[in-house]
């Protein structure tokens, strides 16, 4: 299954966020959307997954989601969004309960496996370090079998060591099994890293500035600094002119 | 000390000049400890305090019981069986109508949390039940709900409603709306993210909004049974005052504080098991 974005726009009020986007997020691939901060790039995401409807323009699915997709466009929230009062596995049983499984727990073995979280079923997120968490709501988005996924910051809560750790993990899942994911971002050395296409964001109102293509295989990527020096250009100046805004 | 301070090596000689001393600590206090016998311990000097001024006469023994003569009446009250007599009727007063008042105050609370109509429609009126001293309306009460144990029932439940739907609805608006747009996001259905999601979230609110409204049961419990009951603890301590027979009255009193450490208590443990998951 494809998505493709046509002509969003999008006002909160007075303020425009989104001005006449338009994307396509081809199967099998990971798409990354950087830009400066109040680009629209979560709001961006949060209409491509119909948790938000647009003032204008349309979010296309193309093809119909694999069979067995329980949940087809799956968040993986900056925040975790786990609930604490439920286990690991627990956490990852709610997205299934509603559904019929014959095989219900052993989808939550197989997810917690691939994200080795296995010996961790039993713990309260408490008890968990950020990366950890992260694995745990990644796990969660797996067992519903998404046929695109929707990133949004997923490392920006984490420190750099964890956020190089779970960098490496997501590139592994997608090495064994080629999902396709839209993956917002305000760090430019993880659109290059996990990126096949990084769509840079223009300051409000958010427009597509530039869609850089990335053809290096997503394994044997270094730095890629020549890529993020690229992106960095684009963006710098209005960085600092988002920085230097007030909020409305 | 000399000028050595105004240096930029001011630092250095002052870790030389041999008055090193440590850090002050600043950070302690605001975190109150547990202490278990500070509580008993305030109990037992109270009447300790009440016996020996009594007995020694620079208390006047009409102001107060002796500890000691409330004790053998409770006693006296258990020995003959009439303990029981009184307190049966009174805690299945205070189960039923503290039962029916939490729930219903639970589910009116969690629909004004979760739909705008109702809080619109509700709000208002659970603001203008809220201040309305409940035992004022015992005698509409008996004239709906009969004499007898419905219209006790009425009036306690009542008093646990109005408290519990306002913390209900706090407590609901406060559940953490990433966690709800998670459900969304996964295609929970509305049950399934009330059920798994609002209400869990909203616990610990639920939880202290039934402290206080136990507390108020206890208190209507009595007052309805001093109005019309010829069993429970309101209508012994009411025959006891108007004798003025202080021991008796003191015994009941004494009860009446029993049930309410023990409610505290028992919210306390629900407390420890259902929300075991907040650190």
């Amino acid at each position: 299954m494809e998505l493709r974005v046509a002509g969003l726009t999008h006002r909160y009020g007075e303020t425009c966020v989104l001005d006449d986007v338009s994307l396509e997020i081809p199967a099998g691939r990971i798409v990354c959307v950087v830009g400066p901060s109040g680009c629209g790039k979560s709001t961006l995401l949060r209409m491509l997954g119909g948790l938000e409807r647009p003032a204008a323009g349309r979010v296309l699915q193309i093809g119909r989601p694999p069979e067995g997709s329980l949940n087809p466009l799956t968040y993986v929230f900056q925040d975790f969004a786990l609930l604490p009062w439920r286990d690991v596995a627990g956490n990852v049983r709610l997205v299934l309960e509603d559904h019929r499984l014959p095989n219900r727990e052993d989808v939550i073995a197989d997810v917690l496996a691939r994200t080795r979280l296995t010996e961790f079923a039993r713990a309260l997120p408490r008890q968990l370090s950020g990366g950890m968490k992260q694995r745990v709501a990644i796990a969660r988005a797996l067992a519903v079998r998404p046929a695109v996924m929707l990133m949004d910051e997923p490392l920006s809560a984490l420190d750099a060591q964890t956020r190089e750790l779970l960098m490496d993990d997501l590139i592994g899942l997608w090495m064994r099994e080629r999902f396709t994911a839209v993956y917002v971002t305000h760090n430019l050395a993880e659109a290059v890293r996990l990126g096949h296409r990084v769509v840079v964001l223009s300051r409000r109102p958010g427009r597509i500035r530039e869609i850089v293509e990335i053809d290096e295989p997503l394994g044997g990527r270094g730095a890629m600094e020549e890529v993020q020096a690229h992106l960095w250009g684009l963006m710098r100046d209005e960085a600092r002119a988002a920085d230097a805004e007030l909020v409305p | 000390m000399t000028d050595t301070t105004h240096s930029p090596h001011g630092a250095r000689s002052a870790q030389t000049d041999g008055s090193a001393r440590p850090v002050p600590f600043r950070g302690g206090g605001f975190r109150p400890a547990t202490n278990r016998w500070a509580g008993p311990l305030v109990f037992a000097l109270l009447i300790a305090f009440v016996e020996v001024g009594l007995r020694a006469g620079w208390i006047s023994n009409l102001t107060l019981p002796l500890p000691s003569d409330v004790l053998a009446t409770f006693v006296q009250l258990y020995e003959t069986g009439l303990l029981w007599r009184h307190l049966v009727p009174s805690l299945t007063r205070f189960m039923v109508g503290g039962t029916l008042g939490a729930l219903a105050g639970i589910g009116v609370g969690t629909l004004i949390g979760l739909f705008g109509l109702a809080r619109a429609g509700l709000v208002p009126m659970v603001a203008a039940l809220f201040p309305v001293p409940k035992i004022a309306l015992l005698p509409l009460f008996v004239i709906w709900f009969g004499i007898g144990e419905g219209s006790k029932y009425a009036l306690i439940a009542l008093g646990t409603f109005t408290p519990m739907v306002v913390a209900t609805y706090g407590a609901v608006d406060n559940v953490d709306r990433t966690l709800i747009r998670m459900g969304q996001s996964f295609g929970l259905s509305w049950g399934s993210i009330v059920r798994k999601i609002v209400l869990p979230g909203a616990m610990p609110g639920i939880l202290s909004g039934l402290r206080i409204g136990l507390a108020i049961a206890i208190i209507l419990l009595v007052a309805a049974e001093m109005l019309g009951a010829q069993y429970g603890i309101g209508a012994y301590i009411l025959e006891a005052g108007s004798l003025y027979d202080l021991e008796r009255l003191f015994a009941g009193v004494a009860i009446l504080s029993v049930l309410g450490v023990a409610t505290s208590a028992a919210v306390a443990w629900v407390e420890r098991r259902v929300l075991r998951w907040r650190s």
